[in-house]
C-alpha cells in the first residue's frame, strides 16, 4: 500500500476515532488491573492510572484460597467438557442432518438454532425445580453437579456449533465418504478418517467458542450450584457483599477470570463474529 | 448403504440432550404456571390455578415496571449502538496502517465474560475510588451517585451495555459493508450524489439485511440482559435497574412463589416472542419491497 500526503490527511479523522475508540475500550480494563494492584490502603486515594508498586498480595490470597482455587478447577472441568461434547455433539449432528435424508432434518436445524433466543431468566425457575426436584435417582440430584452444567450450556452452544459446523460438512463432497465406504469403513470410520480431517479448523473453533462461552457463564452457575460445582464467575459475584467488599482481591479475580477471553480472542479474532451471529453475517 | 437407523442414532443424542436441557423445561414452566405452589405457604404442594397467576400479573405494577425499564433500556443502548457502530465501521472500510490492531483491541470486550464486565465497571463507578465519580466531580462539578441516583445508574447500565456491545455492532457492519458493490456508490459520485443523498440512497438500503440482523441479535440481547447489572448496581437504587430478568431471578424466585414465578416466566418469553416476530415481520416485508 502506498501512501502519499494527500492520503495520509484524509486518514486523520479516522485515526483521532479510533484512537479515542481504543482508549475507550482499554482504560476500563487497566483500571481494573491497577485496582488488582493495589493494597486497600492505597486504593482510596486519588484515582491514580499508573502502576508504581504491584501489591502482589491480592493475587497470591486468591491462588492459596483453597476454595477459589476450586471454583477455577470447576470452570475449567466444566467448560473443557462442555467444549469437547459439544464439538462431537454438533460434529455427529450436523453429519446425520447433512448425508442421511431424515424426515423434517430442516425443522430440527431450525429448532436446534431457535433454542439460543429464549431468555434465559425464563428457564431459571424450571431448571432449578427440575434439578432439584425431578432429575433425581436416590439421593443424587441434577443440582450441584459438573455434569449438570456441562449438558445444560449445549443448549447455548450447541445452535451456533451446528451453524458452523454444518456449513462446513455441505462443503465437504459427500462421494469422498462414498470412497472410503467402498473401501470398506464404517460409518465411525468415514468420520473420523474423511470428515475430521477436512473440518478440524471449524472444529477447533466451535470448541474455542464454545469453552470461552461456557467459562464466561454466570446466571445458571450461580442458580444451579450451591457447593461442589460453583464456577469462577459466581466466586466473582460473591465479592460483592453488604459488609464491604476487598476490592484489590476482587480485581484480582476478574483479572484472573478475563486472561481466558484475552488469549481466545488472539487465537480466533476472525471467526468471533462469525460465531456470534450464527454465520448470518459471514467476515 | 446409508441407513436412516444409523442417520437417527447420530443425531440422538444431540436431541435428547436440547429435549431434556432445553425443550422439558418450557413444558414444566407452562405447567406450573396454571398452579399455585408456594413452598412456604399453608398447603403445601401445587393446587390448580387456572389463569389466576396471569390475572394477577397484569396488574403487577412491579413486573410492569421492570418490564418498561428493560425495553427503555434496550432501546436506547441499541440505537445508540447502532449509530456508534456504524461510524466506526464507516471508518475502517479503507485500509490503514494500524487497522488490524484497532479491530483486534475492539473485539476484546466481546468476549469477556458479562460478570466481569460488571465488576470492571463497579471498579469504575464506585464512590471514593473508582475514577468516574471522582473526575466527574473535579473537572465538571458533576455530583455522580451511582447508588442514590436512579438516572445515573441507569445511564450507567447503558454506557456499560454501549462499552460492550458497539463492537459487535461495528464488526457485523463493517462485515456488511465491505461486501457491498464499490460500483454502485462510484456510478452514484459520478452521477453528482452528495454524502448524505449516498447513505441514504445508496449505503442504507444495501445494508439493511445486515442492520436489521444486527438490531435482531441485539435487541434480543438486551432484553435478557442480567450479569453485568446486577454485578454492577444489583438492580438498584431502589427498582431504578432491576430489569425483567433480575427481577425474576431475584425477586420472585426467592420468594419460593414457584407457580406465580412461572407464569411471568411464560409472560417474558411471550414477549421476547412478539418482539421478535414483529422484527421478523419488518424484515422480510422490506425484503419483499425491495
Amino acid at each position: 500500500m502506498k501512501l502519499n500526503w494527500r492520503k495520509m490527511r484524509a486518514l486523520v479523522p479516522t485515526y483521532v476515532v479510533w484512537t479515542i475508540a481504543t482508549l475507550v475500550t482499554l482504560l476500563p480494563i487497566w483500571w481494573m488491573i491497577v485496582v488488582s494492584a493495589r493494597s486497600r490502603v492505597e486504593l482510596f486515594d486519588r484515582p491514580d492510572f499508573i502502576i508504581r508498586s504491584f501489591y502482589v498480595q491480592n493475587y497470591t490470597n486468591v491462588i492459596e484460597d483453597a476454595s477459589y482455587r476450586e471454583y477455577m478447577l470447576n470452570s475449567i472441568i466444566i467448560a473443557t467438557s462442555n467444549a469437547l461434547l459439544v464439538t462431537v455433539l454438533a460434529l455427529t449432528a450436523t453429519y446425520a442432518l447433512s448425508r442421511y435424508k431424515l424426515v423434517g432434518s430442516d425443522n430440527i436445524f431450525f429448532w436446534t438454532i431457535t433454542n439460543r433466543m429464549a431468555p434465559p431468566a425464563v428457564f431459571l425457575l424450571p431448571l432449578f425445580l427440575l434439578y432439584t426436584r425431578v432429575f433425581a435417582i436416590g439421593d443424587w440430584r441434577m443440582f450441584d453437579t459438573h455434569i449438570g452444567l456441562i449438558l445444560l450450556y449445549c443448549v447455548f452452544n450447541l445452535p451456533f456449533a451446528i451453524w458452523l459446523m454444518k456449513g462446513v460438512m455441505d462443503s465437504i463432497p459427500p462421494e469422498l465418504d462414498e470412497a472410503a465406504m467402498i473401501d470398506g469403513a464404517g460409518t465411525v470410520g468415514v468420520i473420523l478418517r474423511v470428515i475430521v480431517p477436512l473440518a478440524a479448523p471449524t472444529m477447533a473453533v466451535t470448541a474455542i467458542l464454545s469453552w470461552v462461552f461456557a467459562w464466561n457463564e454466570y446466571l445458571f452457575a450461580a442458580t444451579l450450584t450451591s457447593f461442589n460445582a460453583r464456577t469462577i464467575t459466581t466466586g466473582l459475584a460473591e465479592f460483592v457483599t453488604v459488609t464491604g467488599t476487598n476490592w484489590g482481591e476482587m480485581a484480582a479475580v476478574a483479572t484472573l477470570t478475563l486472561i481466558p477471553s484475552v488469549i481466545i480472542v488472539a487465537l480466533a479474532q476472525r471467526y468471533i463474529v462469525v460465531g456470534l451471529t450464527f454465520g448470518a453475517v459471514k467476515d | 448403504m446409508r441407513s436412516k437407523r444409523t442417520g437417527w442414532l447420530l443425531l440422538a443424542p444431540t436431541l435428547i440432550i436440547l429435549f431434556i436441557v432445553g425443550f422439558l423445561p418450557f413444558l414444566y414452566v407452562l405447567y406450573v404456571g396454571f398452579f399455585d405452589w408456594n413452598v412456604f405457604s399453608q398447603e403445601a404442594g401445587m393446587t390448580f390455578a387456572g389463569v389466576n397467576n396471569y390475572r394477577r400479573l397484569v396488574f403487577d405494577t412491579d413486573f410492569l415496571n421492570a418490564v418498561w425499564l428493560t425495553l427503555r433500556f434496550t432501546a436506547v443502548s441499541v440505537l445508540s449502538q447502532l449509530v456508534l457502530g456504524f461510524l466506526l465501521a464507516q471508518l475502517l472500510t479503507r485500509d490503514f496502517p494500524g487497522k488490524s490492531f484497532f479491530r483486534i483491541v475492539h473485539t476484546l470486550p466481546l468476549m469477556i465474560a458479562p460478570i466481569v464486565v460488571g465488576a470492571i465497571w463497579r471498579l469504575l463507578t464506585i464512590p471514593g475510588l473508582g475514577p468516574v465519580p471522582y473526575f466527574l466531580d473535579r473537572w465538571f462539578g458533576f455530583d455522580y451517585r451511582i447508588g442514590q441516583f436512579a438516572d445515573h445508574a441507569f445511564i450507567t447500565t447503558v454506557l456499560m451495555d454501549i462499552w460492550h456491545w458497539t463492537p459487535f455492532v461495528t464488526l457485523t457492519l463493517l462485515a456488511g459493508l465491505t461486501t457491498m458493490p464499490i460500483e454502485v456508490t462510484e456510478a452514484a459520485r459520478v452521477d453528482g450524489a452528495n454524502r448524505w443523498q449516498l447513505f441514504r440512497y445508496i449505503t442504507l438500503p444495501l445494508l439493511r439485511p445486515v442492520i436489521l440482523t444486527t438490531l435482531f441479535i441485539r435487541i434480543m440481547d438486551g432484553l435478557r440482559i442480567v450479569d453485568e447489572v446486577w454485578m454492577l448496581t444489583g438492580g438498584g437504587p431502589g427498582t431504578a435497574t432491576r430489569y425483567v430478568g433480575i427481577h425474576i431471578w431475584r425477586v420472585v424466585f426467592p420468594k419460593t412463589d414457584y407457580g406465580y414465578g412461572s407464569a411471568m416466566s411464560i409472560l417474558t418469553l411471550y414477549f421476547t416472542i412478539v418482539i421478535c416476530w414483529l422484527l421478523y415481520v419488518s424484515i422480510s416485508q422490506k425484503r419483499s419491497s425491495d
